[in-house]
This record gives C-alpha cells, sequence and structure tokens, in this order.
C-alpha cells in the first residue's frame, strides 16, 4: 500500500482534488436547488406543486449513471462540448438535489403550521416566513437525513470514473491496471474517501448537538 | 367609519358550509365579542378578516380594502390587522425581542433603534421587560399569550383580532392576558374583535356581542342587551344560561 502511494502519489492526489471539487460544487448546488424545489412543493399553488414533484420524481428515480451518461453523451451532440468532469458534476448535483429537495421537505412539514400561520398573520410574505421562521427550524431537524446525503453526494462522485472525470476511483482504475495490485490500489482509494467522509460525518454530528442545545 | 364588513358572506370545506350569508358592520373602535358554542364557525369567521381563510361569495372589506378584487395586497391589509392565536405561535426559533422586532423590521423597515425602543416599551406594558432575550419554550403560557399581544402591537394595527386568546392557559394566567386585553380595548382608536368564553370581559369591555351557531350570525346586540336584557334568540338565551351558571 505504501508503494502504491509511493509511486502513483501524483495521480492520487490529482484524483483526491478532483473528488473534492467535484463534490464540493455538487453539494453547493445541490443544497440551493434542492431547498428551493421543497419550498415549491409546499406552495400552495398546485401548478407549481406539480411541476417540482415532477422535478424532484424525474431525477430521483433514475439511475445516476443515467443521468451523467446523458449528459456526457446527449448535450455535446446537441448543444456545447462538455467534459466528463463537468457532465459527472451536473448530474451529481441533479440527482442528489431530488434527495436534498425530499429531505428538506419533509423538514419544512415537520415545522408546526402555526408557525407559519403567525408569520403571515404578523405581516409577513409567503417568503419572508420561509426564510426568518420555517427554513431555520426545518434545517434543525433535518441536519441529521441531511448528513446521510451528503456522504452519499461524496460517495456518489465516483461517478465521474465512468466518464473520464479524472476523480479518485478513475485513477484507483488506471493505478490498478498499470500496477497490477489491485487490491492494495483500491484499499488506497478506499482511504482517501474515507478522510473526505469521515470528517464531514463527525462534522455535521457537531452541528446536530450544537444546535440542540 | 367601519373596519370590517361583511355582506353576504359564503365560506365552505369543500361540501360544508362553514359561514352562512354573514352580514357584519364593525366600526373603527369598536370592541366586539363573538361568542358560540364549538363549530358554531366563529374561529372560522375571525380568520376570514386576515385571509387565513379564503372565502368563496359575498364581499368582505376590510379597512377599506376588498378581498374579492384580485389586486387587494393581502400582505397590506395585515400590516394593519393583527392576529393572537390561541397557542401563540410565537416563533420558536426567536428570542422574545426579537419575536417583536422581526416584523416591524423586515415588513414596515422601522428605524433599528427606534424598533428597539418601542419593543422594549410594549414588553413593559404587558409586564415581561425581564424576559426579553428568553426563547419562547422558556415561558409559561401566559406569559407566552402576552408576548404574542406585544408582538401585533408593534405593528402598530389598526384592529386586532383574537381568537380564544385564554383557552389554552392555566386558569391562575387567563387574568395577566385579560388585564392586557383591556387595557387595549380601552384605547377607543383601536377595533377589536374577540372570540373568547370569557364573559366576565365581554361584559366589562364588549360594545357588542354576537352570538354564532350553526355557521350564522343568530344574535347581534350590545353589551348591555345581551347581558342585563335578554338576548331576543332562543338558542343564544339557552348559551347564555350555561355558560354564566357554570
Amino acid at each position: 500500500m505504501i508503494s502504491i502511494f509511493q509511486n502513483y502519489g501524483g495521480l492520487l492526489l490529482q484524483g483526491f482534488g478532483q473528488t473534492l471539487i467535484c463534490s464540493i460544487i455538487a453539494l453547493f448546488f445541490a443544497l440551493v436547488i434542492g431547498s428551493g424545489f421543497a419550498i415549491l412543493e409546499v406552495m400552495p399553488n398546485k401548478l407549481i406543486h406539480g411541476l417540482a414533484k415532477a422535478y424532484i420524481e424525474l431525477f430521483r428515480n433514475i439511475p445516476l449513471l443515467v443521468i451523467t451518461m446523458f449528459f456526457y453523451v446527449v448535450i455535446p451532440m446537441y448543444i456545447a462540448k462538455i467534459s466528463g468532469f463537468a457532465a459527472g458534476t451536473i448530474g451529481l448535483t441533479l440527482y442528489s438535489s431530488a434527495f436534498i429537495a425530499e429531505t428538506v421537505r419533509s423538514g419544512i412539514q415537520s415545522v408546526d403550521p402555526g408557525q407559519m400561520e403567525g408569520a403571515r398573520a404578523n405581516g409577513l410574505s409567503f417568503w419572508q416566513a420561509m426564510r426568518y421562521i420555517v427554513l431555520p427550524q426545518a434545517f434543525k431537524y433535518v441536519l441529521p437525513p441531511l448528513g446521510n446525503q451528503f456522504i452519499n453526494l461524496i460517495k456518489n462522485s465516483s461517478v465521474l470514473a465512468f466518464v473520464a472525470g479524472m476523480d479518485l476511483m478513475y485513477q484507483g482504475n488506471v493505478i490498478a491496471s498499470d500496477s497490477l495490485r489491485s487490491m492494495a490500489t483500491y484499499l488506497c482509494i478506499g482511504l482517501l474517501y474515507l478522510i473526505i467522509t469521515l470528517p464531514l460525518s463527525y462534522y455535521m454530528r457537531y452541528l446536530e448537538k450544537k444546535l440542540a442545545a | 367609519m367601519s373596519m370590517i364588513e361583511f355582506e353576504d358572506v359564503q365560506k365552505y370545506y369543500g361540501d360544508f358550509h362553514a359561514l352562512k350569508d354573514i352580514n357584519l358592520n364593525i366600526e373603527a373602535g369598536e370592541t366586539v365579542v363573538l361568542i358560540g358554542p364549538s363549530g358554531s364557525g366563529k374561529s372560522t369567521l375571525i380568520r376570514t378578516v386576515n385571509g387565513l381563510e379564503p372565502v368563496q361569495d359575498g364581499k368582505l372589506i376590510v379597512n377599506g380594502q376588498d378581498f374579492a378584487n384580485k389586486k387587494t395586497d393581502i400582505n397590506r391589509i395585515r400590516k394593519n390587522v393583527g392576529m393572537v392565536f390561541q397557542h401563540f405561535n410565537l416563533y420558536a426559533n426567536k428570542t422574545i425581542l426579537e419575536n417583536i422586532m422581526l416584523a416591524p423590521r423586515i415588513v414596515l423597515h422601522r428605524d433599528e433603534a427606534e424598533n428597539k425602543k418601542f419593543a422594549m416599551e410594549l414588553l413593559d406594558r404587558v409586564g415581561l421587560a425581564d424576559q426579553a432575550n428568553k426563547i419562547p419554550a422558556e415561558l409559561s403560557g401566559g406569559q407566552q399569550q402576552r408576548i404574542a399581544i406585544a408582538r401585533s402591537l408593534a405593528m402598530k394595527p389598526k384592529c386586532l383580532l383574537f381568537d380564544e386568546p385564554t383557552s389554552a392557559l392555566d386558569p391562575e394566567m387567563i387574568d395577566d392576558v385579560l388585564n392586557v386585553m383591556k387595557d387595549i380595548a380601552r384605547d377607543s382608536n383601536m377595533t377589536m374583535l374577540v372570540v373568547t368564553h370569557e364573559m366576565g370581559f365581554a361584559r366589562e369591555v364588549a360594545d357588542r356581542v354576537i352570538f354564532m351557531a350553526d355557521g350564522q350570525i343568530l344574535e347581534d346586540d350590545s353589551s348591555e342587551t345581551f347581558f342585563d336584557g335578554e338576548p331576543s334568540n332562543e338558542r343564544a338565551r339557552q348559551f347564555l344560561g350555561k355558560i354564566i351558571t357554570h
């Protein structure tokens, strides 16, 4: 294992970096898009609710690999050339946003409806009530399941390997076939994923405790 | 000048006819108490006044603005019409002071220093200035309800709606809340519509008493006629008899 690190340090580092960057971009946009669709889904307007629901069901129920391949193969045919990294990151963002939307929606719905009523009666608009009163309480409820979604997202970023996204998994495949030492290679790769996911997992737990206090 | 005007208002929940032919006119500055058995539609009626419940037919004009008109901005009506709920509905994620200051800040854009000064005056008025930095869950029900009243007053409304403000409170806390409400009722500029079973309160400060049953207004009397004379409606008489002997 040590020799893998010694001989292929550059590739591993590059893969680690790509995985990290892809995860951070996807995490940020998936959270923003997911929260947005969660709010649209709880809006009283039936049309908006229906559209949000359709988006969520679409991306939640198609395999991540299929979504990613779609962006990798179809977009270049009709719109613009797109790198494997970009296709993978977009696919991962949309796929994860659907799960995050469902998580945030359940959080919004677990906030006492009296909070929204009180805020509306107090003169706040629907969006102001969401922003200042409902969402802060909802995020407190959904922090534990949201942490799971974040960790899933990072692990799912390995989909980049299928579209030459130069991520950790992709470099792992390269190293394994070059060194012919598959087991040691994939152990190294697993270890590097843990370096990202474990601290995140602990940080989410810390946040949970801090907010519960 | 009338503050609240119902004209042949109808309200349905699906097939259920919750409010039937409501005609009611409440003048600015009046204190009106709404009573009736549970399920009579009194909470539904009060919740239509600030648009928490939409009405399906008829005319409902509040502070000169017509709910039926699609151009009416419901948020603008609510700036002038405060509401106090049975279960307080204070913002669980904000301190007491923030509960009071939030809406004036983000809806009225009131100057921060002035906002805080007025909030503290209101806290003083409801006797809870020392609780400013706590969160709602740390307060008793009676205290929370007084904060909820202060929060409504912070918007400087022309009209206040109270939906069973003391029904969820322990008996020993009810008086504190009623005293704050009586204090507001004495202010002749404030219009108050109160759903309550507190007959002592109704007798002392109400200008008018309205009795509802089965989604209809059955009796609309001055407070003197209602309590000291005889309500003309049989059901209102029975209801009054029961509630006073208890």
